[in-house]
């Protein structure tokens, strides 16, 4: 099979008009904000030499943070907003996704506009500005009919400059809830679906062209004194922003929302349960690659109304709890610390993804390991890798204090590539996931946890606060409760992570209700 | 002399780093008359100008246009009625001819009919054809864009005009045409007119009467025989170069000859 007759491409291009949409509503947004909060500071400061270090000092710095953690910091920021904006004043609003997304994209948005503006109002000829004196104009004036005008064409660059930018960092918006054609980039990493990866790039490529070369557009038919090139510029950016968001305003906002965290299984157990609700003819659409407390407090506030988490995530991450009880007596307690915030641990699906310590099969029997316990003899000249939160969760932290582990050295890892490398020895250890479909693939053994250091990881399906009564949801998913098992969800995974159009998560969450559903 | 139009009573001007611009410097200019400030660079003359509309203000004494004290008035309101020709034009660039003309019209409220009435009857005046109207100013020669500012100096029918060397770029025949037609618009209209020149050559043939200044002092003012009287060494080696160019060009090109 080509590249091009790949059946991906359609599936990505039917996604278009939903993730276009919303990128394009982000980033103008984001962008109208950053200007109008841009410009009269740029004004302001042009001629106070002290403030103007000063601002563009700030503005240099939020552009050294990456685009990625900037969006990050601006979520649990709301959210603490929100808190207080309810407890002072009575109302709250949603910290997730549009909100976040836009003020740190503005945020991001302001650097070239602020220098290119006050570079420009400062590079007027003198000579002009003491003939706009000269000829009776106020300083408001003589801003607005001689500096401005003549600033126009290096103020547009900048504007222009953030337009590119703004549209590229917009597509990291995903993770904290914003669509975006980020979707396409994080859904194709984490699927290993390069058509998705590819299209998402070139999707935010072509945009950022067209936005580029419509400002240009506007710029010259400004310099020019062409109302035609100007009207035909505005013009094309209004049927550009209009296209891209009537789709968006037509999408039916009373359909549930399935929330789906940023790796392979949430991409196909949240497709399988869109599937299933639509199937019950309710309307569902997805909101994918969400961080892993985003996504709960997301929930939390009802922005996302289902997804499946992990008892025993929920257990450390949330509620910060260090003791591992048994299996049954975990989930009884969570789920009561679950209700006090009114979400409903809705039940099991039948399969645990826990953490665990894995390396090959072979390596391990001839190193005589079969237990961590026995790694632990050994970790000093081995090397480990995990996924980019694992060293920092407590999982990995009761790991160590329980059987002493202190390995050469550790390495972090995009999790899709992490078992190739134990596999060809390029790491020791890994620190994968028990449903993960390459621990068969490539061999691989599970170590055993005797001491239980990592807590139960059962699949749990959550629902939103205002979701409880729903008795039409929940007859629609009652029959996915128990019915998946390690062996199947292991070669769903494996199924997921294969690289041609059977491995879309839609096509697998199709194949797991085919082999689960009709038991 | 009637009242003075503009009155410089021991007017000082002090600018950072105590450098003293204008010291000390008292001068009346009258009615209709047309006063040309001689000196050379630093001398003090364009500041001495641009005190006149507070483009800059005055550290000590009273500078004062047709017998109001400039400080009691609104300076904007000032600037727009009095004419200013720039150095070089500094005509607007993003601007057509017709704009920058009517631009002071244009901030006192005229009609837009009025303004270009006006701007039409400008362009006659200072012998540009009406062609150039939507032009903008890049398209012009420095001549025309000189006529142009000279055009944007009196569009609000000024009474004073202050010129700061307003013919210094401009090639020999341009430069003599746009003084022959600046003299009699002078005449024409009733102006009155200070302009501001390094060129005694320039002075001696369009002004009245002349101001010598040096080191930010008025060293002598009066009509061109009056200051050829004058004792002070420095102008009479300003008055010696005219003179002997005259001199040598009437023995070069003698009356009568086929020029």
């Amino acid at each position: 099979m080509s590249l091009f007759t790949d059946a991906r491409w359609g599936e990505a291009l039917a996604h278009l008009p939903d993730y276009l949409g919303n990128h394009v509503r982000v980033s103008v947004a984001a962008l109208a904000l950053g200007l109008v909060v841009s410009l009269p500071l740029a004004v302001a400061a042009r001629n106070a030499p002290l403030f103007r270090s000063v601002l563009l000092g700030i503005a240099s710095v939020v552009q050294t943070v990456p685009g990625l953690a900037l969006l990050a910091l601006f979520y649990p920021l709301l959210l603490a907003l929100a808190s207080i904006t309810l407890s002072w004043f009575g109302f709250s609003f949603s910290a997730f996704g549009f909100l976040p997304a836009v003020l740190a994209l503005a945020l991001y948005s302001m650097l070239p506009v602020l220098r290119n503006t006050i570079t420009g109002l400062n590079g007027v000829d003198a000579a002009l500005l003491e003939a706009a004196r000269g000829v009776g104009m106020t300083p408001r004036q003589s801003l607005f009919s001689v500096e401005l005008p003549l600033a126009l064409p290096i103020i547009m660059a900048g504007i222009r400059t953030s337009a590119v930018w703004v549209i590229g960092t917009a597509t990291l918006s995903t993770p904290i809830g914003q669509t975006s054609l980020g979707n396409y980039i994080f859904a194709g990493l984490q699927t290993q679906n390069w058509v998705f990866v590819l299209f998402g790039c070139l999707a935010a490529a072509v945009l950022a062209l067209a936005v580029d070369q419509l400002l240009a557009l506007i710029e010259t038919g400004l310099r020019q004194r062409s109302r035609l090139r100007t009207a035909l510029g505005i013009l094309g950016m209004a049927a550009l922003i209009a296209a891209t968001l009537v789709p968006t305003m037509a999408r039916s906002s009373s359909s549930y929302i399935v929330g789906a965290k940023t790796f392979a299984e949430q991409y196909v157990l949240s497709a399988l349960i869109a599937e299933r609700l639509r199937a019950a003819g309710l309307a569902a659409s997805s909101r994918e690659g969400l961080g892993s407390s985003v996504i709960y407090d997301a929930l939390a506030a009802n922005d996302v109304d289902v997804y499946v988490d992990y008892s025993g995530t929920l257990w450390l991450n949330q509620f910060h709890r260090t003791d591992t009880p048994s299996r049954e007596q975990l989930l009884g307690e969570l789920k009561g610390l679950l209700a006090k915030q009114n979400i409903i641990l809705f039940g099991e699906l039948g399969f645990e993804n826990a953490y665990a310590l894995v390396m090959p099969k072979a390596r391990a029997e001839a190193l005589g390991i079969r237990s961590i316990a026995d790694l632990a003899a050994h970790s000093a000249t081995l090397s480990i890798a995990g996924d980019y939160e694992f060293f920092s969760r407590p999982e990995w932290a009761a790991l160590k204090q329980a059987y002493g582990l202190t390995f050469r050295t550790q390495r972090t890892m995009q999790p899709d590539f992490m078992y190739a490398a134990v596999a060809s020895g390029e790491v020791d250890v890994i620190a994968g996931y028990t449903s993960d479909g390459l621990i068969a693939k490539y061999g691989l053994a599970v170590l055993d946890d005797p001491k239980h250091a990592i807590p139960p990881y059962d699949a749990i399906v959550l629902l939103s606060p205002k979701r409880a009564g729903d008795q039409a949801l929940q007859a629609a998913l009652k029959p996915l409760l128990g019915r998946i098992d390690i062996a199947d969800m292991r070669e769903a995974n494996l199924r997921a992570s294969g690289n041609d159009a059977a491995s879309s998560p839609e096509a697998v969450a199709r194949w797991l209700w085919d082999k689960v559903g009709k038991q | 002399m009637s009242q003075p139009l503009i009155a410089y009573t021991d007017v000082r001007k002090v600018f950072a780093g105590n450098v003293v611009a204008v010291d000390g410097v008292s001068l009346a200019v009258g009615k209709g008359e047309f006063l040309a400030i001689v000196g050379g660079s630093g001398s003090g003359k364009t500041t001495l100008l641009r005190l006149a509309n507070r483009l800059i203000d005055a550290d000590g004494g009273t500078i004062a246009v047709e017998g109001a004290d400039v400080r009691a008035l609104d300076p904007v309101a000032l600037r727009r009625r009095i004419g200013y020709v720039f150095q070089s034009g500094a005509l607007f660039p993003h601007l057509t001819v017709a704009a920058n003309i009517g631009i002071t019209p244009r901030l006192l409220g005229w009609t837009a009919r009025d303004i270009a009435a006006r701007v039409d009857e400008l362009l006659e005046l200072v012998r540009l054809d009406p062609t150039h109207r939507d032009r903008l100013p890049h398209e012009l020669s420095g001549g025309q864009r000189q006529r142009v500012g000279v055009a944007r100096a009196l569009a609000a029918k000024p009474q004073i005009v202050l010129m700061d060397e307003p013919f210094g770029a401009l090639d020999p025949l341009t430069r003599d045409a746009l003084r022959d037609d600046f003299r009699a618009l002078h005449e024409k209209l009733a102006l009155t007119t200070v302009l501001i020149t390094h060129d005694m050559t320039e002075a001696l043939l369009l002004a009245d009467r002349i101001a010598v200044m040096r080191a930010g002092k008025l060293l002598a003012l009066g009509t061109p025989s009056e200051l050829s009287k004058s004792g002070e060494t420095y102008v009479a080696e300003l008055l010696r170069t005219p003179r002997r160019e005259a001199e040598r060009l009437n023995a070069l090109l003698p009356r009568g000859g086929t020029a």
